[in-house]
């Protein structure tokens, strides 16, 4: 392992000591908000890799998010299963979803792309509503009898939730740093820089297209289940939400620095300040979040992380290759 | 009758999702551009029209006079002065920052009028019909889909038959040439936002005659803008209204079957045309 990975790593397993440990020290608020700011992270990290690297600009992410929450309840509800073993079979029915959907949209291009995202989480969320024994547009609840599968306390099933999240969170990042610096991680970095020299010299933009948007949709659909197994109750409003699943993670990744994975980091950190800051104004902090967002895209691309690396010269995850020998 | 009766209707329809679909494949047409505030633009057109009513006491449509202009500066000004800048061989960059105009322009509406759901009021031809045996057709739906057959064939004639659509074309073709020979192109796009912006007034106003809207109602008017344009055939505007016909029909067929069906129907013959003809039914050709 190189020197730059050992810190990386030593520093991740730091960073999920310290929020590993929040039960610990943290109250019940404060560790409620530990844990959406990992479900952020999470959500922030996988979008990155798709419109930062792969350059797939969805914002029709919510479809994934909602389909892994709908397949927690059904599961759980409808077939009996144990809340945590849905985990797994979220992330396969969200990445066997996106496949499909990978076959249509991808004949978009662009922005096209983009819109064709968003009709086709529309149509999941539709098909759900008009689903009458799974409570149609008004949703459903988890049984409590259910939910003492995780663990007897309702304490317990808190942390033991909060766990799953910063797993979540830290998790993706790590994956995604290991990604990056791996083999296929070099043909997404030249995608990202650049996808015609990127073709030139043999990268199968087409399948590593496809591969990064079925992995970050299964992925994505785990977290949607972890959310709402918190959340105890599911609406097709609330799961195939546009603003709160997309919207925000996309101002997070471009205001901290969109095809950077310090980006997300950051980004979630200052989503966080901004809309704790501004709270008490009602969707002020989404105003100022667009305009920002606007501002980053228009003068500086790389977002905040952009500017630290061009001024201090400095990487917290470095990703760079150096020639050998 | 019932579905011969909703046939109908959903020609109509497709007149209004026309008007949403216009702007946005001009605009694609002329700088690849896709605005992913379309819907919001039209919504604020909308608004725009009830505080000129609410000032001047003018009928929405006499108001036409006061919006279309106003929207068409409010679109030259965002391309010169925002748009454009993101404008180059990187994707991202315009649809972030038009997905960031949305944002912004919804939740300051909401700001600025609440969620109260509004209309603008047109008297009498809101619900004047005209019979034609069994079947009633609506004179406001009839006058929306006459006014964008006419609009269309005025941008037509705009694009084939005026200098500035010659620098359109030419922009649209190869625009670093068309600098060459002396075109301003960052003019030339701003124009046509402009223009882009005058069908989005004409296009709101009618929609807030029809139907109630509120701050968040942009969205959706996008999303049925951008189904009638790639089912029509992306960067034709004859394809469009055809696009808007297809879905009109569909929606209106869908919800003959079930209320809850009808923008679900609208969505799934989007996909099936994506998956049998991805060039959409009327491609340009070239």
């Amino acid at each position: 392992m190189s020197k730059s990975a050992l810190r990386v790593t030593l520093g991740l397993i730091l960073v999920a000591v310290v929020f590993a440990s929040a039960p610990a020290w943290a109250g019940r608020a404060d560790l409620r908000l530990y844990g959406e700011f990992m479900s952020y992270l999470a959500l922030a990290v996988l979008w990155n890799l798709l419109a930062g690297y792969a350059g797939l600009m969805s914002v029709g992410q919510q479809a994934f998010v909602g389909l892994g929450a709908y397949v927690l309840f059904i599961g759980v509800v409808t077939l009996g299963m144990s809340p945590l073993l849905t985990l797994p079979v979220a992330f396969v029915v969200t990445g066997i979803a996106a496949a499909f959907f990978a076959l249509l949209l991808f004949r978009l291009e662009g922005a096209y792309f983009a819109i064709g995202t968003w009709v086709a989480a529309e149509s999941v969320a539709l098909v759900f509503a008009g689903i009458p024994s799974l409570g149609g547009g008004a949703g459903m609840s988890l049984p409590a009898a259910a939910v003492r599968g995780i663990a007897d306390s309702r304490e317990m099933r808190e942390f033991v939730i909060y766990w799953l999240l910063c797993g979540l969170g830290i998790g993706t990042l790590a994956a995604a740093y290991a990604l990056i610096r791996s083999k296929p991680g070099l043909a997404l970095m030249a995608l990202r820089d650049n996808p015609m020299a990127a073709m030139s010299v043999g990268v199968d933009i087409k399948r590593i297209r496809f591969w990064t948007y079925v992995l970050v949709a299964a992925l994505t659909g785990v977290i949607g289940a972890v959310i709402f197994l918190q959340k105890l109750r599911v609406s097709p409003q609330a799961a195939f939400s546009l603003p709160d699943w997309t919207v925000a993670v996309i101002f997070i990744v471009v205001i901290g620095g969109i095809g950077r994975l310090e980006g997300a980091v950051v980004g979630t950190v200052v989503y966080f300040v901004l809309r704790e800051l501004l709270k008490d104004y009602g969707v002020a902090y989404l105003i100022v979040l667009g305009i920002v967002a606007i501002l980053v895209v228009t003068f500086s691309g790389g977002g905040l992380w952009g500017l630290v690396e061009k001024h201090l010269r400095w990487s917290l995850m470095p990703t760079h290759r150096k020639r050998d020998g | 009758m019932a579905y011969v009766d909703a046939i109908v209707q959903g020609i109509l329809l497709g007149g209004l999702y026309a008007l949403f679909a216009a702007g946005l494949s001009l605009i694609f047409g002329v700088m690849r551009l896709v605005n992913i505030a379309h819907g919001d633009f039209i919504v604020l057109g909308a608004y725009l029209a009830l505080i000129t009513i609410q000032m001047t006491g003018l009928h929405p449509f006499l108001a036409l006079i006061i919006v279309v202009p106003v929207m068409a500066l409010a679109g030259y000004a965002i391309q010169r002065g925002l748009l454009n800048r993101t404008l180059g061989p990187n994707l991202l960059p315009p649809i972030l920052v038009t997905f960031g105009l949305a944002v912004v322009i919804q939740n300051t509406l909401l700001m600025g009028f609440s969620t109260d759901t509004r209309r603008l009021a047109a008297g009498s031809i809101e619900t004047a019909s005209l019979s034609l045996g069994p079947i009633s057709i609506g004179w406001l739906p009839l006058l929306t889909f006459v006014v964008a057959v006419v609009l269309i064939v005025g941008l037509e004639q705009v694009f084939y038959r005026t200098a500035i659509g010659r620098a359109f074309r030419a922009t649209s073709d190869d625009a670093e040439t068309a600098r060459a020979m002396g075109i301003n192109t960052r003019h030339v796009h701003a124009l046509a936002m402009a223009l882009s912006f005058a069908v989005i007034a004409i296009a709101g106003v009618f929609l807030a005659v029809r139907s109630n809207f509120d701050p968040f109602s942009g969205p959706a008017r996008l999303i049925y803008g951008f189904e009638a344009v790639i089912i029509g055939g992306l960067g034709s505007l004859w394809g469009t209204l055809a696009g808007g016909v297809v879905l009109g029909v569909a929606q209106a067929l869908g919800a003959q079957i079930s209320p809850a069906f009808q923008i679900l129907a609208g969505h799934i013959v989007f996909f099936v045309i994506l998956a049998v003809r991805p060039r959409g039914l009327f491609p340009r050709m070239d």
